[in-house]
């Protein structure tokens, strides 16, 4: 281990996220990552789109298995399109990136608990007519 | 991957000195982005709470038009594809290519706000406005906040073409162009919650 010294220009340094990692791959090889990209959004998005109107899913499963292909996309998303990777050069890219899911999650899943829970215990809104009579 | 990786052989990974600049505006704009998705999520929370409050008024599934929307999301899927080329492009130097991709960019860009704004009017014309009901205020408050972004995103676009167009690929202009695609990219993942929760699951329910 005589060699410390990082260039920056080599695959060591970190990568900001969304770089291209243009180290001797070339440009062929950085289209052929769009490509892929591309074409597992496009299948996903279709499914999506097919799940929605057709009966071949049991229908009170629906929502879930929708969510469930978002997740996905969003995920090919961040790989393919974004270069978010689980590589030593992304660890900074990573750690924001599950903050801010985690605030995601925690906006979301809190407001639906929350209010769901405030709908159930208020008033039913005829009954509160009548009330004011 | 030649190199070895030497955090995992005792050797600090930051002897390198500080990061780049290109780093430090890359890793920015990603909490920022970051941000801006944080900001979507409370608009997603307000819609899905109130999906179901129409007053009355017409629901989603009486409302979409699910052809339209498969339009607008195959706009912008490919135009994050035709982005993802005109980064690599300008990471070559390559001007034409550059060019060419943003324009398709651009021009997909457009259709898809130009799908949005028909909708719009097509809603606010049969009577269902943003003033009908919670749901629809909370429809057009999450959907018309993704259309300013896309549309602010054109500007950048434009902007980006004129830069390279006077300056050249410096490296100055490069950062900024690192940073249009990490938005044009995030935009497109917000539109796949979009799709996902509001129009999809609305046509379901």
């Amino acid at each position: 281990m005589s060699e410390t010294q990082i260039d920056p220009q080599s695959s060591d340094a970190d990568l900001a996220p969304g770089d291209e990692a243009l180290d001797g791959a070339g440009v062929a090889q950085g289209a052929w990552g769009y490509v892929i990209g591309l074409a597992l959004a496009l299948g996903l998005t279709a499914a999506s789109f097919y799940f929605a109107g057709s009966k071949l899913i049991w229908a009170p499963a629906i929502p879930a298995a929708l969510i469930a292909l978002a997740i996905g996309q969003m995920g090919v998303h961040l790989v393919f399109f974004l270069h978010i990777t689980t590589g030593p050069d992304n660890t900074n890219n990573v750690l924001a990136l599950a903050f801010g899911v985690l605030i995601v999650f925690l906006l979301i899943a809190g407001s639906l608990w929350i209010m769901a829970n405030l709908d159930h215990n208020m008033v039913p809104m005829s009954r509160m007519m009548s009330m004011q009579r | 991957m030649t190199a070895v990786t030497h955090s995992e052989h005792g050797a600090p990974r930051d002897q390198g000195g500080p990061a780049s600049t290109r780093i430090v505006v890359g890793y920015g704009f990603w909490i920022f982005l970051l941000s801006d998705i944080v900001m979507f999520s409370a608009f997603f929370a307000a819609f899905a709470v109130l999906s179901g409050n129409t007053a009355g008024g017409p629901s989603g599934k009486q409302l979409f038009d699910l052809n339209e929307v498969a339009l607008e999301t195959g706009c912008l899927l490919v135009s994050s594809f035709t982005c993802g080329l005109a980064s690599l492009a300008a990471a070559a130097r390559y001007k034409i290519k550059f060019y060419a991709a943003m324009a398709v960019t651009g021009l997909l860009g457009a259709v898809f706000l130009g799908l949005e704004v028909h909708e719009f009017v097509g809603l606010v014309a049969k009577g269902a406005g943003p003033q009908r009901s919670a749901f629809l205020s909370s429809f057009f408050t999450v959907v018309g906040c993704h259309g300013l972004h896309v549309t602010v995103g054109l500007l950048w676009l434009g902007t980006m073409m004129a830069q390279v167009y006077a300056k050249g690929f410096r490296a100055d202009i490069l950062r900024r162009m690192m940073c249009f695609s990490l938005f044009w990219h995030a935009l497109d993942i917000i539109w796949v919650a979009l799709f996902t929760v509001v129009y999809l699951m609305g046509m379901v329910q």
